[in-house]
């Protein structure tokens, strides 16, 4: 580290002193194939990288900070902007460890609704990695194609909750509105143009020999070297580890859905092309099976817990201690028990944690977000050397890395 | 009498407190409650010094002397079959016990149980790198350092991450202001333009919502549009009614290209196609 005084000030480029005819490359943080903010410092041997070194930090907001100081439900709509191309599996990640420190659980409708949130989101940013990957690697019509069945995917978001990328759908304690008449038949509508679809973009990529020829054997990613960067989601499944949190520790109503992990021995970039694209059939295997248990289920959105969530509007227009009570929890906030939680889920990327420390006042005494993007960044260093330049672009895409959640 | 505000805990407080109030606390459970979780503490207690141990959420619970902590992950990695490092962080307790806890998140995918490994460290301490068993610590203890400003030792490039490099304090901390001070405000100008354009310039505007309806350099006044720069403070705002283009509809070379839009006249969609 630089020691700075008002004689040495701090110098923003680093100084490469060296004899050889290594060349450094200043890659971002504004390059478009970078995914965000996301400046990579590449020292080059002819095209070759000899060394890489991950410089993130452009989009810090301060996310963790500004969750110690609010009140837990003011937070949730701040989890949004993390990984903002999959708002909801944040807001679910966060109501779930809030649910797990009170010990609330959500009412069984509210929690099939929510993991069909949380599927069409997976779909929605599978999609949009498939694009972005696409176009980085030079197949643009790819790209125009996934969009057009995002556009419908976030139709339906739009139905459900009005936004069409910061969702904030899901509230701690279950989700604020049913869903809307006929969204099911959207739904299934839906999925139905989505699956033929999935087969055409499979048809453009899966054997198309410039696709081969850019993916495989780029980015091999060992799962020894996968476990130690606590490499998690299709990138640690495509390293030929068979760990889904939705499966090997299930949380919500997924132990009662029907759905298989897909993972590839490849460890490659095409091994974790081809995890994504099987994951998205999986998706629409469980929203298949969770239009029938919406139907069965209660009707009930909210959970009953009048500590720690408001009551219904039925019972705050008419009960009076249910509007005293929603005064307090709404300006002065819940205050869960004293104790600390880690809760995990799978969001898109893999797991993301919410570390909550409480110390029985109304705002989170430490709030430290796991985002799996993080260290799909930091492995950067690692696995960039010995490729050539333009597998960068390859591996920066393939990994799926949103910078809203790496720099929070 | 003004109430008294501690300076090393400086964050948002709950305005009001019940007198009566008792916090209820999360169940800490015996280790002995899971069989795989009691047989890793039984091994583990053999091995180093446990100051407690208890089960929390779910989650085993030790907490360990700092000068273990290498050891006792490797411990847990290599016996224990805990082959995954989830998170790792600090927490500030130096307004109340005077030091950090560091936090270290560990997952084992074969057993399916997780593990928090903690210890306390006094402020100003360091602590040892777990990088060479874990490789997601390089970035993470950065972070930690970012955050917090607390030193590891043998971390292979300890520099700060999420912050700018000559950024001076360290955000997480209980002690960080919550609104930036007289530097922090000067930062940007200072940094880009250099000092001589303060006067031009002037400190960071702190206030997001802030709408001036007479600056017309720095805000759009959608409607009521006036040119660029224009001197509109003294009263002599122009009304500018919105008007649209497009009212009496396009016509190009003759043909219409936009008719005006007839509400009795157009249908709309029933359903989306």
């Amino acid at each position: 580290m630089q020691v700075t005084n008002r004689l040495k000030p701090f110098f923003e480029n680093i100084t490469f002193e060296r004899e050889d005819n290594t060349m450094v490359v200043n890659f971002g943080p504004q390059h478009p194939s970078a995914h965000g903010q996301l400046r990579l410092i590449l020292e080059l041997q002819g095209e070759e990288v000899m060394k890489a070194y991950p410089d993130i930090g452009y989009l810090h907001r301060g996310i963790e900070k500004m969750g110690e100081n609010m009140i837990y439900n003011e937070f949730l709509p701040t989890t949004d902007r993390m990984d903002y191309i999959a708002a909801t599996s944040n807001n679910y990640g966060y109501a779930l460890a809030i649910e797990k420190l009170i010990g609330v659980e959500a009412p069984r409708r509210a929690e099939v609704i929510r993991t069909m949130l949380l599927e069409l989101n997976r779909i929605i940013s599978h999609l949009f990695w498939l694009a972005t990957h696409a176009l980085d690697v030079g197949a643009m019509s790819v790209f125009l194609y996934c969009f057009r069945e995002r556009e419908f995917a976030m139709d339906l978001m739009e139905d459900y909750c009005g936004a069409r990328l910061t969702h904030s759908a899901v509230r701690i304690g279950g989700v604020p509105l049913d869903l809307p008449e006929n969204w099911t038949n959207d739904l299934e509508k839906f999925l139905k143009i989505f699956e033929e679809q999935i087969g055409i973009y499979e048809g453009l990529l899966t054997e198309n020999r410039i696709w081969k020829m850019r993916l495989e054997n780029v980015g091999i990613l060992s799962p020894e070297m996968a476990k130690s960067w606590a490499v998690t989601g299709p990138a640690l499944r495509g390293s030929n580890v068979k760990w889904d949190l939705r499966k090997e520790m299930p949380y919500g109503i997924y132990p009662e859905l029907d759905f298989n992990i897909p993972i590839s021995d490849k460890c490659d970039s095409y091994g974790r092309y081809k995890c994504y694209m099987a994951e998205m059939y999986e998706s629409i295997k469980i929203l298949r099976q969770l239009v029938p248990m919406y139907e069965e289920s209660d009707t009930q959105l909210m959970a009953h817990a009048p500590e720690y969530i408001s009551a219904t509007k039925e019972e705050m227009m008419t009960q009076n201690y249910s509007l005293m009570q929603h005064f307090v929890l709404v300006t002065q906030g819940m205050r869960p028990p004293v104790g600390e939680v880690y809760v995990a889920t799978e969001s898109p990327k893999g797991e993301l944690g919410f570390y909550i420390v409480s110390d029985g006042s109304p705002y989170p005494y430490k709030l430290k977000c796991r985002a799996p993007s993080f260290w799909h960044t930091g492995l950067l260093q690692d696995i960039l050397p010995g490729h050539q330049l333009a597998d960068v672009v390859t591996i920066i895409g393939n990994l799926n890395i949103v910078f809203g959640e790496i720099d929070r | 009498m003004r109430a008294y505000t501690p300076k090393n805990d400086v964050q948002q407080k709950s305005y009001y407190n019940d007198r009566f109030y008792v916090t209820p606390t999360l169940e800490k459970q015996s280790v002995y409650n899971d069989s795989t979780l009691s047989s890793d503490y039984i091994g583990f207690n053999n091995a180093f010094t446990v100051n407690d141990a208890y089960i929390e959420l779910d989650h085993l619970v030790l907490i360990i002397n700092p000068e273990d902590n290498v050891n006792a992950i490797e411990y847990l990695k290599t016996y224990r079959g805990y082959d995954m490092m989830m998170e790792l962080t600090a927490v500030d307790y130096v307004a109340s016990k005077g030091g950090f806890e560091i936090v270290y998140e560990l997952l084992s995918t074969t057993k399916r149980r997780r593990i928090r490994v903690k210890a306390f460290i006094n402020n100003g301490d360091a602590i040892n790198s777990v990088e060479g068993i874990f490789r997601m610590a390089n970035f993470s203890e950065r972070e930690m350092f970012d955050m917090y400003g607390i030193y590891v030792n043998n971390h292979s490039y300890l520099k700060r991450i999420l912050m700018p490099d000559d950024w001076q304090g360290h955000p997480l901390l209980k002690t960080y202001p919550l609104q930036g001070d007289e530097a922090a405000s000067w930062y940007e100008v200072d940094k880009i333009f250099g000092k001589d354009a303060r006067d031009v310039i002037g400190p960071e505007l702190r206030d997001a919502a802030c709408v001036d309806r007479y600056d017309t350099e720095r805000f759009a006044r959608l409607g009521h549009e006036v040119p660029f720069g224009a001197e509109i403070s003294e009263g002599n705002e122009p009304d500018t009614p919105i008007q649209y283009q497009e009212e009496g509809g396009v016509k190009l070379f003759g043909a219409t290209l936009v008719t005006p839009f007839d509400k009795l006249e157009k249908t709309q969609l029933k359903e989306r196609k």
